[in-house]
């Protein structure tokens, strides 16, 4: 019963090494997808995670009655697939299946689709009779688009263009972007084409075995690679002399290393981890230039033990507004929610339901409230989720017995993210993120940024792209490191 | 290392990074990306394996040259002539 007192708090850095090639800052599957990279490579890596469990946003968590919840996944393109056999292992990639029915419910129209190019031209005609030279255009327009397009089109001039007037089209086009990355009609076309064209490629994809499956995987494979993690542990300061990285402190420990990827957000990485002295004045006025992207409002509901849910698709997109409209996507007022089913497919053998309702959300709504009023609104969130799902799920509120909600509050306190964004920034973020290398020695950031490099495929490729810059610059220090022979 | 060496490696990097596709009927003068679905991550890929296991780094501006299997074996051979097959 008598606790030692004044036990020593365990010690997270125990056995840690006095230097490495690489500190990764930050376990979300950019940082992880990037130290696993580097220490195949060869370099010694050290990855430093705050939080007790690894993934970053990529998680999930249990309750009692033994419910499993995910938070973001709701689904992904099938590149991941090809991600996670190149940068991970076979056994993971085929874990990947697809979600065959994709739901919209709202005022304008109500549709199935597999969410698929095929699928997606024959509505196009048939339910909103579009001319199929036009829709092809589309198609073709959209998957032309890349990074080297001039980014004066938004995305809702490129609608404008395509389907004037078609607000309806409009709407079925872009709100599974808008949950997908919080992309607005406002933003650059060319982020839009680039994700809309991923996720057409083939359909919706998710994992076999629940992201607790997943991220423990990734572990094991990190592990085998000789990465040293350690969770638990806070990255408070990247060191910086003479324009190049020295060093980190963890925990109030001190650190060496040679070069720093952060996981980070990228305004934490430059203005508090690092500090904005180490940088020329020009490179800080585009910092301040950058924008955050929202954050998000989740309901989580746990199905009892026994209970089922009829089949009424895998991702439903329902929403009560007139029109598509960013604003009543972000209001605290919910208007639209994206539901999850999740059956017990996605976790073979445990005969489990789940439903996750998320909403994209403004954290400026959420942070200033008292305490007794933050309680409220959640509870209010809850019910009126559960209102909603009515309509899809009667009789929800007896098949339930775990209901909790979670806020942009939340999702900074467990990734650290200002505000609590949960798709990184805008798209003029990914320059700044680029160009930290040129400005410091050493210093590179990897994670949701841009739009383009958001979500799970787009985190874990920019984990790739930034890991190849990392191997460059190490292997300028050591010319004559080979790692493996051919 | 000689050209049919050379040329061997990129089929062994390939068929890492393809493992579905067929390389064995690879046409040395057209495009690879129009013979077997390769993307830009795939790209990187051969970028990065050829860092890995020779120490040559191709600088963006060359990237150009990887993109037929001749322009690979043009590209790399001076650089990989005086290295002995790797073990
Ligand atoms: C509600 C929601 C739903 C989503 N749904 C989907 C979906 O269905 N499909 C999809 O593809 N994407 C989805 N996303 C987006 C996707 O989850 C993210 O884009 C992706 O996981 C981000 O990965 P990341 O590598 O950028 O880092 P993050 O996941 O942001 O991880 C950063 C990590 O760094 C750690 N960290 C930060 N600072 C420090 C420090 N100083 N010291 C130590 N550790 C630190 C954090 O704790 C965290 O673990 C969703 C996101 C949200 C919020």
């Amino acid at each position: 019963m008598n606790k030692p007192p004044n036990k020593p708090p365990r010690d997270w850095l125990k056995g840690v090494l006095s230097a490495y090639d690489t500190v990764v800052i930050g376990s979300g599957l950019a940082g992880m997808t990037s130290a696993n990279l580097l220490a195949k490579m060869g370099h010694k890596v050290l990855l430093a995670e705050h939080h007790y469990n690894m993934g970053g946003m990529a998680t999930w968590f249990k309750r009692k009655g033994g419910h499993i919840m995910d938070i973001s996944l709701h689904g992904f393109p099938c590149g991941m697939i090809k991600t996670l056999r190149k940068y991970w292992t076979q056994d993971i990639s085929q874990r990947v299946v697809q979600l065959k029915n994709v739901r919209f419910d709202n005022p304008q129209f109500s549709v199935n689709t597999s969410f698929d190019k095929i699928d997606f031209t024959h509505i196009l005609r048939e339910r909103f009779g579009i001319m199929k030279e036009v829709i092809d255009e589309f198609f073709v327009t959209a998957r032309g688009m890349n990074f080297y397009d001039d980014l004066v089109m938004t995305t809702r001039e490129l609608f404008e263009k395509f389907f004037p007037g078609r607000t309806d089209v409009w709407r079925f086009l872009m709100e599974p972007i808008t949950y997908a990355n919080g992309s607005t009609l406002d933003d650059p076309a060319l982020t839009y084409g680039i994700v809309f064209s991923n996720f057409m490629d083939k359909g919706v994809f998710t994992y076999q075995g629940g992201t607790d499956h997943l991220i423990k995987e990734m572990k094991q494979e990190l592990l085998r690679n000789g990465v040293d993690i350690r969770t638990h542990c806070m990255v408070e300061k990247i060191y910086v002399d003479d324009k190049t990285v020295q060093g980190v402190r963890i925990n109030g420990q001190d650190i060496q290393c040679r070069s720093v990827l952060s996981n980070s957000n990228l305004l934490t990485t430059i203005e508090q981890l690092t500090g904005e002295e180490h940088f020329d004045p020009e490179f800080i006025e585009e910092v301040k230039k950058v924008r955050l992207n929202n954050s998000s409002c989740q309901v989580y509901m746990g199905i009892k033990k026994g209970e089922t849910v009829p089949h009424v698709g895998d991702l439903l997109f329902s929403s009560e507004a007139d029109e598509y409209c960013t604003d009543k996507i972000l209001s605290k007022d919910i208007t639209s929610r994206t539901f999850s089913f999740y059956y017990p497919e996605i976790r073979p053998g445990t005969n489990r339901y789940s439903i996750v309702s998320s909403t994209n959300a403004r954290y400026q709504d959420w942070a200033n409230l008292s305490e007794s009023q933050y309680r409220h609104d959640k509870r209010v969130l809850e019910q009126n989720t559960l209102d909603a799902l009515e309509k899809y799920v009667p009789g929800i509120r007896k098949k339930v017995d775990h209901v909790e909600a979670s806020t942009p509050k939340t999702f900074k306190r467990y990734t650290l993210h200002p505000s609590g964004t949960s798709f990184g920034t805008k798209f003029e973020g990914l320059k700044v993120s680029r160009d930290l290398p040129n400005q410091i020695n050493g210093l590179f950031h990897a994670g949701s940024v841009g739009i383009i490099m958001s979500g799970w495929l787009g985190a874990a490729n920019y984990g790739v792209i930034v890991a190849n810059e990392t191997d460059k610059f190490l292997r300028q220090l050591s010319p004559n490191l080979v790692t493996a022979s051919a | 290392m000689t050209i049919d060496e050379v040329r061997q490696i990129i089929l062994n990097i390939l068929a890492d990074i393809a493992p579905d596709e067929d390389i064995s009927s690879i046409d040395d003068n057209t495009k690879l990306r129009d013979q077997i679905d390769l993307d830009s991550m795939d790209f990187l890929d051969i970028v990065m394996e050829l860092r890995k296991r020779f120490n040559i780094e191709v600088p963006e501006k060359d990237y150009e040259h990887l993109a037929t299997m001749a322009g690979c074996v043009s590209y790399l051979t001076p650089l990989l002539k005086d290295r002995p097959l790797a073990s």
